[in-house]
């Protein structure tokens, strides 16, 4: 149980507060509700560039990350196709500082040529640190264009290319911040050892005079369903073969949503789910599959990975991991093997509990999804899902005509 | 109007409060350390074994055995274990780390009598199925294959190498190695190194008088005697600096270049580390500032100096650009030298004393993370009076001796230097 009080600024800032004497720090997380979802197809890779520039001084303030380190705090911040989020962890006595610097950046970036431009540089080297110079490095930005259409999900928040990033230019950054950093647009949760009363009075000294901006209005294309399965087949310089198979699902807010996380943990959740135990094991078919899906917001992916053994063709794994996925639409998966499922996230959940930082970006992320107290009602979700959901959500999910599938196959010399 | 320019009060820190361990020891002499904190209905149950016999024509021999523990005993198949492990909402972990290996459980304390057992079981009846060691070995070679294609995995290898020969700390696994493993010497191996006299429990959590009573029952009359030697390691020293690999399609080249070192038991290891922090420690660091945040050369560059229980090293690591690299080197020989030549600015070491003490607090989250600091003193001979020096030592040190620090221990030109890629 994670409680927490809740109040909004005049300026829209909506603030969550979760007293925690457990221990001597505090945290501030601040959603921003943008993520490469939001951006110009002609400009993709640009929220997660943003958020490096966040890094690059703010108005009143040249340098954000110094000043923190010097009151003993440290921060990070990521972006996904869905939002970007900052985090700030500092010894609770200093928590005045984390209002002070994440209020000016809110108020104004210095909007630096230099930032930007050196900034530019590091992104390029994460594209090509994490994307281009791994082995499967660039699959999804292979498949999102394959599995989408309309929607934006299909590039990936690094950016469709490198182009897109060294194009960028200071105006498109300061129209950027206007759009969508402002206090309508982000959500914050101060967390740790500190008292409502004290957070209410910080933030109406340093968020409360903020202007509240425009609200961003999203109005995304809506992905249409898939009616013809999808494949393609890329050789590289990789070593094994390897199949990614992407099934469309409901975003995370939908009433099926728990069931469907449970059929991933079925097939794949531990060393007794189904792909590990009959693929890898018993029929030694791969030597490592699995199955996880993106809890995106929006039409999300299902996506089973596979490498098949080097003597399996491409035909038998193809094969092998259909019969998995049909076997969860003709039988029922057991009761046993369902209270499995459930008692595993129960404990996930009990476990997340012991994290400051999870607590308050949890809070965050379902304050976005319309209630941070969601958070506290996840488990029920869950554990109200039957067998017979479980199998009308696999033959909702799981149709060959509904499939994208990319074949990585490793490039062969002779 | 507030004031936007200038920082608002702070406090430095004063006091971190750990929560020291209370140690316990079960009939058979098997010690057991406890951190009783938090409010969740949850433990971890750590049990550590040193790592023994090492034997360089059998390299794989302690990983192997401690990968595959969950893999079938006398009594339970793999799928059996696995099936109630996962039923029970548990988390089995294996771990092989230089110096231990180690067989955690993660559990609810509502399931405990139903969990733990599983981890005797395991832990006393383990017999690796030929069926299981040949998937095994097959899987993993698989995987070895992956990462030798990534540049960082190749420069880690070769670095460790260099610096630590075949010895454990520096071997390096070819698949031929996998093809060795003998299921025999498993057996072997497991009788030797997972028995009581080398064994050591950590649990943290909610504890109550009950954990430690199925402590007991469960373990406390396990009986097993195998003789074994713990390892020692004599490193010889390499002459050749430096090492090159060429990878014609790389777009950036991996660097990890350092020295070996001092480890925690030393006295100069508390302001080696306040240096190394300086250099490359955290994200202000000057490596980062330079070679980052100035030039752009990187995503992310670090230092650290890791502790070994017989040795240690000092290392920094980055991917660049590969047109950079050249250029990136000689920017972190420049940072060096300045460490040794200049004294760091007040303002500078201020920072560095106050970022380390937040991350000190910062790192003593819950109970699990109090109990990984008891591990980075026990397995020393430490302790926890090393923390009181270790603050003192942050809250104290001068630049001057600093400089003196980086004068005995960055001795850049000595240096091994591995780089991965294009130069």
């Amino acid at each position: 149980m994670v409680r927490f009080e809740r109040f909004t600024l005049e300026n829209g800032l909506r603030v969550l507060v979760h007293e925690d004497d457990t221990t001597p720090m505090a945290v501030l997380n601040i959603l921003y509700d943008v993520g490469a979802r939001d951006e110009n197809p002609a400009q993709t890779g640009f929220a997660h560039l943003f958020e490096h520039l966040m890094f690059g001084g703010s108005v009143n303030i040249p340098s954000y990350d110094e000043p923190l380190q010097r009151v003993g705090g440290e921060n990070n911040a990521f972006t996904s196709n869905d939002i970007t989020n900052y985090y700030i962890t500092l010894p609770a006595d200093n928590l005045e500082t984390a209002f002070w610097l994440e209020s000016d950046r809110m108020l104004s970036l210095a909007f630096s040529e230099k930032s930007l431009e050196v900034q530019r540089n590091v992104v390029c080297e994460e594209f090509k640190q994490r994307y281009l110079n791994q082995p499967y490095g660039d699959v999804w930005l292979k498949l999102r264009p394959l599995v989408y259409q309309k929607h934006p999900y299909r590039w990936a928040t690094i950016g469709k290319e490198l182009s897109h990033i060294e194009d960028a230019k200071i105006e498109d950054v300061k129209a950027f911040f206007k759009k969508h950093y402002n206090p309508q647009n982000a959500i914050m949760v101060v967390g740790g050892n500190i008292k409502l009363a004290d957070v209410k009075k910080l933030c109406e000294k340093w968020f409360g005079p903020i202007p509240s901006g425009e609200k961003y209005h999203r109005n995304l294309p809506v992905e249409p369903a898939q009616t013809e399965a999808i494949s393609e087949t890329i050789y590289a310089d990789v070593p094994l073969n390897a199949i990614y198979k992407v099934f469309k699902m409901p975003g995370k807010g939908d009433e099926n949503y728990a069931a469907i996380d449970l059929i991933s943990d079925i097939l794949s959740q531990g060393k007794s789910s189904r792909l590990y135990r009959n693929l890898v094991k018993d029929q030694q078919l791969f030597s490592d599959i699995k199955a996880y899906n993106y809890g995106s917001l929006d039409t999300g992916m299902f996506v089973i990975e596979a490498k098949p053994n080097e003597n399996v063709s491409i035909a038998t794994a193809e094969e092998a991991i259909w019969k998995e996925l049909e076997s969860l639409k003709t039988d029922f998966v057991s009761e046993e093997e369902l209270t499995k499922v459930k008692n595993k996230l129960e404990s996930v959940l009990e476990f997340s509990e012991m994290s400051l930082l999870d607590k308050a970006m949890n809070l965050a992320f379902y304050e976005l999804m319309g209630d941070a107290d969601m958070l506290n009602h996840e488990a029920e979700l869950y554990l109200k899902v039957s067998q017979q959901q479980i199998r009308e959500q696999a033959n909702e999910l799981f149709s060959s005509e509904k499939a994208t599938t990319l074949y990585y196959l490793a490039q062969t010399n002779d | 109007m507030i004031d936007r320019k200038n920082p608002p009060a702070s406090k430095a820190i004063e006091k971190v409060d750990f929560i020291k361990v209370k140690k316990h020891q079960l009939s058979n002499h098997i010690p057991v350390f406890v951190v009783n904190a938090g409010e969740q209905e949850l433990v971890r149950i750590e049990f550590i074994f040193g790592n023994v016999n090492w034997d360089a024509a059998k390299p794989l021999l302690a990983s192997a055995t401690n990968t595959m523990l969950n893999d079938g005993t006398s009594n339970l198949s793999g799928a059996q274990i696995a099936a109630q492990i996962d039923y029970y909402g548990a988390f089995f972990q294996t771990e092989y780390a230089y110096d231990h290996s180690s067989v955690t459980l993660f559990t609810l304390n509502k399931h405990l009598q139903s969990t733990l057992p599983l981890v005797k079981e395991i832990l006393t009846a383990s017999n690796f199925p030929q069926k299981e060691l040949d998937n095994f070995i097959n899987n993993q070679k698989q995987k070895l294959k992956v990462s030798l294609e990534k540049n960082d995995f190749l420069a880690k290898r070769k670095f460790n190498e260099v610096l630590f020969g075949d010895t454990l700390y520096g071997y390096t696994a070819e698949e031929t190695d996998f093809d060795a493993l003998q299921q025999e010497d498993l057996v072997k191996y497991f009788a030797q190194a997972y028995q009581p006299k080398n064994c050591t429990i950590l649990v943290a959590g909610k504890v109550g008088d009950d954990v430690l009573y199925t402590l007991e029952s469960l373990f406390g009359s396990w009986n097993s005697e195998y003789p074994f030697t713990p390892n020692a390691f004599d490193f010889k020293i390499n002459e050749e600096k430096l090492y090159f690999k060429d990878r014609p399609n790389a777009i950036q080249s991996a660097i990890r270049i350092g020295i070996p070192s001092i480890n925690r038991k030393h006295p100069d290891f508390p302001g080696l580390q306040v240096l190394n922090t300086l250099l490359g420690g955290y994200f202000g660091s000057r490596l980062m500032n330079n070679i980052r945040e100035d030039k752009g050369y990187t995503y992310g560059i670090g230092s650290a100096n890791a502790s070994l229980q017989q040795s240690g090293y000092f290392v920094i690591a980055s991917e660049v650009g590969a047109d950079v690299c050249d250029a990136t080197l000689t920017e972190i020989a420049k940072e060096i030298n300045i460490l040794k030549t200049d004294l760091v600015p007040d303002e500078e070491l201020q920072l560095v004393k106050n970022y380390l003490m937040g991350s000190l607090l910062g790192s003593l989250e819950n109970a699990f993370s109090h109990a990984d600091k008891f591990k980075n003193l026990y397995f020393y001979g430490l302790d926890y009076d090393y923390y009181d020096r270790y603050i003192t030592t942050i809250k104290n040190i001068s630049a001057a001796e600093l400089l003196n620090l980086a004068n005995k221990y960055l001795d850049f030109d000595n240096f091994y230097k591995v780089i991965v890629g294009k130069k």
